[in-house]
């Protein structure tokens, strides 16, 4: 379903001197329907560089990133949009939402924009806030001024309210309670059942160890990195 | 898919002076562009040529047409071309007292738009602008104050309605936030957003604010001195960027 092939990427500063700093070479990565890989490598290597770079949000100076059958590398930008509207999901670290739109319609939206009704879209986002403990009382309101783990928790609520057949998960369970943790660990486990091909970064080893079927050292592929 | 604007090459010169050269993109329905640069780097001025106002000195800008479909709005004849700018197009100024008649009731100014397309039924009329003026959360209490006595905020939502009213299909922004206080700019972003969705709305939004294009535009376009310098997906635009002048622009904007 994900498959990077012979990645290379590197940042140009022009505002500091044009430093060239590469960043990944030659990486190559697949995952299947039904399969949950770990990103991992020390802070810094990478890990994060590479998801962004599946999710187009990094440009990839060579090779190809085929979600689907979209190659993310080359793909005009109206192919990203669709390609993220209907296949590939990403819950990130950090929620990023218009103010003064309620939580309800922030999980909801991911639905709209595919085609459920506004109705069915509210129903599954209330099922799924409920599920991560996000009080009823808050569901009208903007998530702006939630507490971190709650903004996580928002954030995985939208990032599962469409059942994407790809997902892209940077640190799902950090500022996560146990109770909470286990919740999004059970929908992890369920979307690989019902078969997304996903690909996450945990820094909680316990998560990692439970809920993903192989690792895969990004270290390996940083130039200056590799032992 | 075809795309509804197809822009082919525009250049404007102000005698030597270039205001904006070499500009070409496609832009698909439903979809939003923001054209980011700072004053003077020809974004309004691009704007201007796209939207009719402004005749550039070379180029085409082909609009998918509801009767014949792709034509080059710049040859059309000039009563076609306003007539695409009171139909399928709309036009939302920095200053709303650019887009608005100041001296015409609120309710007048989104039922001229009406009339402009031929609705004659004042009853229908009044209706349909006390739907729009709700839709932009003003009250229909409202209806028969002229925008003197509004907020620029409301000016700006009125303005909105007057414009979306007879349903266009591409809706031209220039700074469409400007000189709004930031609450104000944040609920008619989310007014905004919203619209664009409901309605399937392509927009092309001009502004030097990289978070509103961050928040409303799938797609970005930097220019500089005229030129287009970069252009991408918005969040890899912002993320990635290229462009040395790109780099600082993203740089330079002050954390919150």
């Amino acid at each position: 379903m994900i498959s990077v092939e012979n990645v290379t990427k590197s940042f140009v500063l022009h505002n500091q001197g044009a430093a060239e700093i590469p960043v990944m070479a030659g990486a190559s990565l697949q995952v299947d329907p039904g399969e949950c890989v770990a990103l991992v490598g020390a802070s810094g290597a990478g890990k994060s560089t590479l998801m962004r770079m599946i999710y187009g949000n990094y440009l990839t100076a060579s090779g190809r990133i085929m979600v689907g059958d979209v190659d993310v590398a080359s793909a005009a930008p109206r192919e990203i949009i669709q390609l993220r509207r209907n296949t590939l999901g990403y819950v990130s670290q950090f929620l990023r939402v218009v103010p003064r739109v309620s939580t309800l319609d922030v999980v909801a939206e991911p639905l709209l924009l595919t085609g459920t009704g506004v109705d069915a879209a509210r129903a599954q986002a209330e099922l799924l806030l409920t599920r991560l403990n996000i009080p009823q009382r808050l569901w009208q309101l903007s998530p702006t001024t939630f507490s971190g783990g709650e903004q996580q928790r928002v954030n995985i609520a939208r990032g599962f309210a469409f059942r994407y057949p790809a997902l892209l998960l940077d640190e799902p369970t950090a500022s996560l309670d146990p109770a909470n943790r286990a919740t999004v660990l059970a929908m992890i486990a369920e979307a690989k059942a019902r078969g997304a091909a996903i690909i996450g970064i945990f820094h909680d080893h316990a998560a990692r160890d439970e809920i993903c079927d192989r690792q895969f050292d990004v270290t390996t592929y940083t130039p200056g990195l590799a032992a | 898919m075809r795309p509804l604007l197809q822009v082919e090459n525009i250049a404007k010169f102000y005698g030597a002076r270039i205001g904006c050269t070499d500009v070409s993109f496609d832009l698909y329905p439903g979809e939003v562009m923001g054209i980011v640069g700072e004053s003077g780097s020809g974004k309004s001025t691009l704007l201007n040529c796209l939207a009719g106002h402004l005749t550039p000195d070379h180029g085409a800008v082909r609009f998918d047409t509801r009767a014949e479909g792709l034509r080059d709005t710049i040859t059309m004849s000039e009563p076609e071309r306003r007539m695409l700018g009171r139909t399928d197009w709309a036009f939302v100024h920095q200053h709303a007292r650019d887009g608005l008649r100041m001296n015409v009731s609120a309710g007048g100014n989104v039922g001229e738009r009406l009339m402009a397309v031929n609705a004659r039924h004042y009853g229908d009329i009044r209706a349909e602008a006390i739907d729009w003026l709700g839709r932009v959360e003003i009250t229909e209490d409202r209806i028969d104050d002229r925008p003197t006595a509004f907020s620029g905020g409301m000016q700006q939502r009125l303005q909105i309605a007057r414009n979306l009213v007879t349903g266009p299909r591409l809706v031209f922004m220039d700074e469409p936030t400007g000189g709004l206080d930031v609450s104000v700019q944040a609920r008619l972003l989310d007014l905004l957003r919203g619209l664009v969705r409901e309605m399937n709305l392509s927009a092309i939004i001009v502004t030097h604010d990289l978070a509103v294009v961050r928040l409303l535009a799938d797609r970005l376009m930097v220019m500089k001195d005229g030129h287009v310098i970069e252009t991408g997906l918005t969040d890899q635009v912002l993320d990635d960027p290229q462009h040395a002048y790109t780099q600082l622009l993203v740089s330079s904007v002050l954390q919150v």
